[in-house]
């Protein structure tokens, strides 16, 4: 069976040039970076030559990057570390509703201690409004976080104009590049952040590595404490292979991002085009044109998005879905609902996310399969009159 | 997500779909709000379900259960057809996801309501 993988927003394979950096240190050299003999100073100089690479990535200095477990670990990092830090200026953060889990789960945390936290609306594309941002701003806000691109609609976020405001008024912004960070450019500079996240197995490098852009002079509390390890932001033995592997990803994708981009929005518009040519009843969501390259997302009117994932998957195509049974919860995406979607249209909700290896026989094999599943679906289905 | 065989049949083979013609009673269950809605129409004669047919929004577990109630009941009596439990037609695909259970399993109780819009129309 042709198999199509479409789920690079999940995860993506490890390139074959990151593997063979990474096996070294998973054989022979396998010295911990803090120990002073020849193992550990070819650790170190290995985990520096990946900090590095990493801050090439996102136009930082080496010494603003700390390494952590993933992207996860980077956003409760940011935005408890960065809560804790400050909270004696004041305990109000701005963040928006359509955030990652990692960053909306850790603000519910900090509200649970006292913090209050203004969760923004988006617009009907997922774009949070700046005159939103500068209007929730008060005296006593200490943070805002506001991701760069969207991971289940795609839409990219006007995060360099949230900056200039954060920086007027002295507040800390913080923003979520997991899904941007590698396809488009992400300059910390120009978006004008202090903290920024990063993941490595987005961009074809090993799972269970990220980092966290932290902006010399932020001021952030450790969530973890142990040891020296990373400026005592992240303490514990470093992650010497996944660190390897995520500079060697984060060198490759900056090499390539320019062409890349190119190559996928072309695909990526094969995609959108075709299936709103071939399928009726389909809602676009995201931004069309402030979106990732790569980030291809319809809402199927009608029918459920498990019943679209499971068909496609029988036919060999990886995708995703916000539905209620594919979210596992009993809501559909947070994102879809926050955009204004009315439930049932949530429901029927699809991501299908370009990488490296795909080509235009693969868009072409899903604009030929997926309009006869809708169709089977939509046959059963009591909704469509 | 785990499906048994029997599930992914019915999921991708689905029995009798659609609507019954005259038909003499409409039961529906769920709502759009948490993803599965399922319509199961019938035509009963001297109590007996003579013909059935669904319609089913939802994942595969709430299409699976509602085409294997329907294969239970088809041409079985109504007291009979009105004993048979969600459960019993989870047994019958050989078991459901656990979260699936209460969720998308809702398909005997699209069947009661058709049975009662039957009774109720016929009193």
């Amino acid at each position: 069976m042709r198999r199509v993988y479409l789920d690079h927003s999940a995860t993506t394979p490890i390139r074959p040039e990151v593997l063979e950096a990474m096996l070294p240190y998973l054989r022979e050299r396998y010295g911990n970076p803090s120990s002073l003999h020849h193992w550990g100073q070819e650790a170190k100089k290995a985990v520096e030559q990946a900090r590095e690479a990493v801050a090439a990535l996102i136009s930082a200095r080496p010494e603003e990057i700390v390494f952590t477990s993933g992207g996860t670990e980077a956003d409760n990092l940011a935005v408890i570390g960065a809560a804790y830090a400050n909270a004696a200026k004041g305990r109000h953060i701005i963040t928006s509703s359509i955030e990652h889990h990692a960053v909306l789960d850790s603000m519910q945390y900090l509200e649970r201690q006292g913090f209050k936290v203004t969760f923004l609306p988006v617009t009907a594309e997922g774009l949070v409004q700046v005159d939103e941002v500068g209007a929730a701003i008060t005296p006593e806000t200490i943070l805002i976080s506001i991701m760069h691109a969207n991971n289940e609609v795609g839409t990219v976020q006007p995060v360099a104009l949230i900056g200039q405001l954060a920086k007027e008024k002295g507040i800390i912004l913080h923003s979520d590049a997991v899904q941007s960070a590698g396809k488009i450019p992400v300059d910390v500079d120009e978006l004008g952040v202090d903290l920024l996240t990063l993941s490595a197995h987005k961009i074809y490098g090993p799972k269970g590595v990220g980092a966290l852009y932290v902006r010399k002079g932020t001021r952030l509390d450790p969530i973890f404490h142990g040891g020296a390890q990373e400026r005592k932001r992240r303490p514990g033995t470093e992650n010497t292979p996944g660190i390897v592997g995520f500079g060697r990803a984060a060198a490759l994708a900056k090499q390539e991002m320019a062409t890349e981009a190119r190559r996928l929005a072309a695909l990526r518009d094969r995609l959108l085009d075709g299936l709103i040519k071939r399928i009726p009843d389909l809602v676009i969501t995201g931004h069309r044109e402030k979106r990732l390259p790569n980030h291809a997302s319809v809402c199927v009117k009608y029918v459920e998005g498990e019943s679209l994932l499971l068909s496609l998957d029988l036919q060999g195509v990886a995708a995703s879905s916000g539905s209620a049974c594919t979210s596992g919860s009993l809501e559909p995406s947070h994102v879809l609902l926050a955009m204004g979607l009315p439930h049932e249209v949530a429901q029927g909700s699809l991501r299908l996310t370009l990488g490296r290896e795909n080509k235009e026989a693969d868009v072409d094999y899903v604009l030929e399969i997926l309009p006869p599943i809708v169709e089977r679906l939509r046959a059963m289905s009591p909704l469509r009159c | 997500m785990s499906y048994s065989d029997k599930v992914m049949d019915h999921f991708m083979n689905p029995r009798n779909v659609g609507e019954v013609e005259n038909a003499n009673g409409i039961g529906q269950v769920g709502n759009p709000l948490c993803g599965d809605v399922m319509r199961i129409s019938v035509r009963i004669e001297n109590d007996v379900i003579k013909d059935i047919k669904f319609k089913t929004f939802g994942c595969a577990a709430a299409i699976a259960t509602s085409s294997m109630i329907t294969e239970m009941v088809k041409g079985k009596a109504l007291e009979e057809a009105l004993r048979v439990s969600n459960r019993a037609v989870a047994q019958a695909l050989d078991g459901l996801p656990a979260q699936k259970m209460h969720c998308s399993n809702l398909a005997a109780e699209a069947l009661k309501k058709a049975i009662q819009d039957y009774l109720a129309r016929h009193s």
